[in-house]
């Protein structure tokens, strides 16, 4: 059966399934049973599987990470779980060499799977250090996965497909999007690893966009339509894998090709998105492939500065506009006003 | 004095085959690293055997090791195959990682070694989660780390203290403390404090101990995994010990200045091999005509792994049976 679940709802229901489903399963990170519970997500995990399989911890992410990975290869499935993503630098040395490399470095007598769930933060002065969003430093390394669920359905289907594999995944889950509403079924479900979805269907440009920017992609694609551009938006749902035959399969039928990303620009998602274009794709080309990311700049905290950091509908209908060969400049909504139906404290 | 008197001869046998075979096996490495056919960084254990035969002698099949870039001894003291091993270092595809390893990076699970690390401090929280995975499925397995003096200043070391510690987990911490860092002592790295006592102060029974006295360590050890056995938590070894070697390579090393050729030649006349044969001797067990036969059996076994890993075949492809997660 379906109904409309909240993306967060549909974090906690996966997770309290899992659990259900599998006893080697536990729930651990700073403040998962805590009242506030990761705003929310792990509440009735916590109320009903307690403290022997979903319990809070000290605040030592490393260690938590590498302890993750011992009670893998002993048997276990954990979940670790992180309020931001910027506390996932503190993993690094237990994600990057560690995790990654457990299975090919052992000649793939090992495994270790690990799951570990990040949120990023947006808005409301978050600012440098409450709001990156790390796909690009995970899916650089071999041997992690990287999801980037973008509805509440993506939200439940990586997760339980994340807790029943065999490598170490990492989930970035946005802020933004905990409280977005959609249908999600009741049963169990995966969404595989590599595979992406076409969420819109167009013809005239292929927007791939990841974790929140689909949303902005689809509010963006009304003011396209407007001007009578038909976009059609691809969510690869993983950047790692990442679906490469759905994205060329739409560009090959677009011919154009526009990227959004919720990270910086240099050397992330949207620049292996477009060499993907430049290697496997160059004869679809029929304009430039065009980025949409953040500027080279940790995010600020005024409420004055944030629309200048945060790119949206405006930005999104300039790059398609520029693709086509249209001029552009004429002014379109920005995604201002959304945010500010965001309110803090979160 | 190591006194072996009043102690079970097959446990003296054990220790003695133990110690004797690590020592073989990398005193034949370093006869052959010249040859240029092992070629990936080799970080020998030579003077620090006692410490991983003392350890694992104490130890089941299915308890778990965690190990550092120096891992032969480990490896070789929980019954990692050798062959397996010495063909890892050749680079080998019967080795125990396929060529994709070499000797900073031993395993073999089926010997309880679950993985090991070049990188400091850093396999002390997997042994942990081990631990907790021994705990959560209330099964009475051990974890056992091993690490270096250097490992202690890394936060990664505090910070699994603190959860081994709150979480009450079967793990048991082995400082091989060699005073060295690479070519930096332990003086100009840490304040002149008992590396155990920051364990104490971590709230975990802890122990400093003479770490070529192979029984002195082999009898802190047994409490340590009796205590995990139980359920009641981990304990702290510190054991002080010294490589002869240089810190990567087969080579003395007295000529590059960090320490001196006396200092190397003290520690190698308290050889924890000869200081327990010279306990052997005074309790009358394990005779000398038994001892070498125990070496010759270990000398042909050693031959015999060099044998299988120079005959063995090199990897030919990147890819890994089920590589693909």
């Amino acid at each position: 059966m379906t109904r409309e679940l909240s993306y967060a709802q549909a974090v906690g229901e996966a997770t309290v399934q899992a659990l259900e489903a599998d006893e080697r399963v536990f729930v651990y990170g700073i403040g998962v049973d805590d009242p506030k519970a990761i705003f929310g997500t792990t509440k009735e995990a916590a109320r009903r599987f307690g403290p022997s399989r979903v319990f809070d911890t000290p605040a030592s992410e490393n260690a938590l990470t590498g302890l993750a990975i011992g009670a893998a290869l002993g048997g276990l499935r954990p979940v670790l779980v992180h309020a931001r993503n910027d506390f996932l630098y503190y993993c690094m040395d237990q994600l990057a060499n560690h995790a990654a490399k457990w299975h090919a470095m052992f000649g793939g007598v090992m495994r270790a799977p690990i799951v570990v769930r990040a949120i990023v933060g947006k808005g409301w002065g978050q600012g440098a250090q409450h709001s990156q969003s790390l796909q690009a430093l995970f899916a650089h390394l071999p041997g992690i996965q990287v999801a980037v669920p973008a509805t509440p359905y993506d939200a439940k289907g990586v997760f339980l497909q994340a807790v029943s594999g065999n490598a170490p995944v990492v989930i970035i889950e946005h802020r933004r999007l905990h409280d977005v509403k959609a249908a999600v079924p009741e049963e169990r479900y995966t969404v595989r690893p590599g595979q992406g979805a076409v969420v819109r269907k167009g013809k005239d440009v292929t927007i791939v966009a990841v974790s929140l920017m689909v949303s902005e992609a689809l509010a963006a694609a009304e003011a396209l339509k407007a001007r009578r551009i038909d976009a059609e938006i691809v969510d690869p749902r993983w950047v790692k894998p990442l679906d490469k035959a759905l994205i060329l399969k739409s560009l090959k039928k677009t011919g154009r090709l526009v990227v959004l990303d919720t990270s910086w620009k240099t050397c992330g998602v949207s620049a292996e998105i477009a060499a993907l274009a430049a290697e496997e794709g160059f004869s679809y080309l029929k304009a430039p492939v065009a980025r949409v990311a953040l500027p080279d700049y940790p995010a600020p905290t005024s409420a004055a500065l944030e629309p200048l950091f945060y790119p949206g509908t405006r930005e999104i209908v300039a790059a398609v506009e520029r693709t086509l060969g249209r001029k552009v400049g004429r002014k379109v909504a920005s995604s201002g006003p959304r945010q500010e139906a965001y309110i803090g404290p979160f | 004095m190591i006194d072996c008197s009043g102690r079970p001869a097959a446990l003296l046998k054990d220790l003695f085959t133990r110690m004797t075979l690590i020592r073989e096996a990398e005193e034949k490495i370093a006869a052959l690293y010249p040859e240029q056919e092992m070629r990936c960084p080799t970080h020998l254990s030579i003077g620090q055997e006692a410490i991983p035969a003392a350890v694992c002698a104490n130890l089941r099949k299915d308890d778990t090791v965690f190990l550092t870039h120096r891992c032969h001894a480990g490896y070789i003291a929980k019954g990692g195959d050798l062959n397996k091993m010495i063909a890892e270092l050749y680079g080998k595809a019967t080795g125990c990682t396929k060529g994709r390893g070499g000797s900073m990076h031993l395993v073999d699970p089926q010997a309880g070694l679950m993985g090991t690390s070049a990188l400091l401090a850093a396999s002390i929280p997997i042994a942990c989660g081990s631990a907790f995975a021994f705990k959560q499925q209330k099964q009475d397995g051990v974890a056992v780390c091993f690490f270096g003096d250097a490992a202690v200043e890394e936060g990664t070391f505090s910070e699994s203290l603190n959860l081994a510690a709150l979480w009450s987990l079967p793990v048991v911490f082995v400082c091989e403390n060699n005073g060295l860092s690479t070519c930096t002592p332990i003086s100009r790295r840490q304040p002149s404090i008992p590396i155990a006592g920051r364990a104490e102060a971590a709230g975990i029974p802890a122990q400093a101990l003479d770490g070529n006295d192979v029984l002195a360590v082999y009898d802190a050890a047994s409490k340590a995994v009796a205590r995990a056995r139980q359920g009641r938590g981990p304990s702290f070894l510190e054991c002080a010990t010294y490589r002869w070697r240089e810190h990567v390579g087969p080579n003395f090393d007295w000529d590059m200045g960090y320490r001196s050729e006396a200092e190397v030649r003290r520690w190698m006349a308290a050889d924890p091999i000869k200081r327990f044969e010279a306990g052997l001797d005074a309790a009358g067990a394990l005779p000398k005509e038994q001892r070498r036969l125990i070496r010759e059996g270990i000398l042909e076994k050693v031959e015999a792994a060099v044998a299988f890993a120079k005959k063995s075949p090199f990897p030919g492809s990147l890819d890994l049976e089920g590589a693909k997660a």
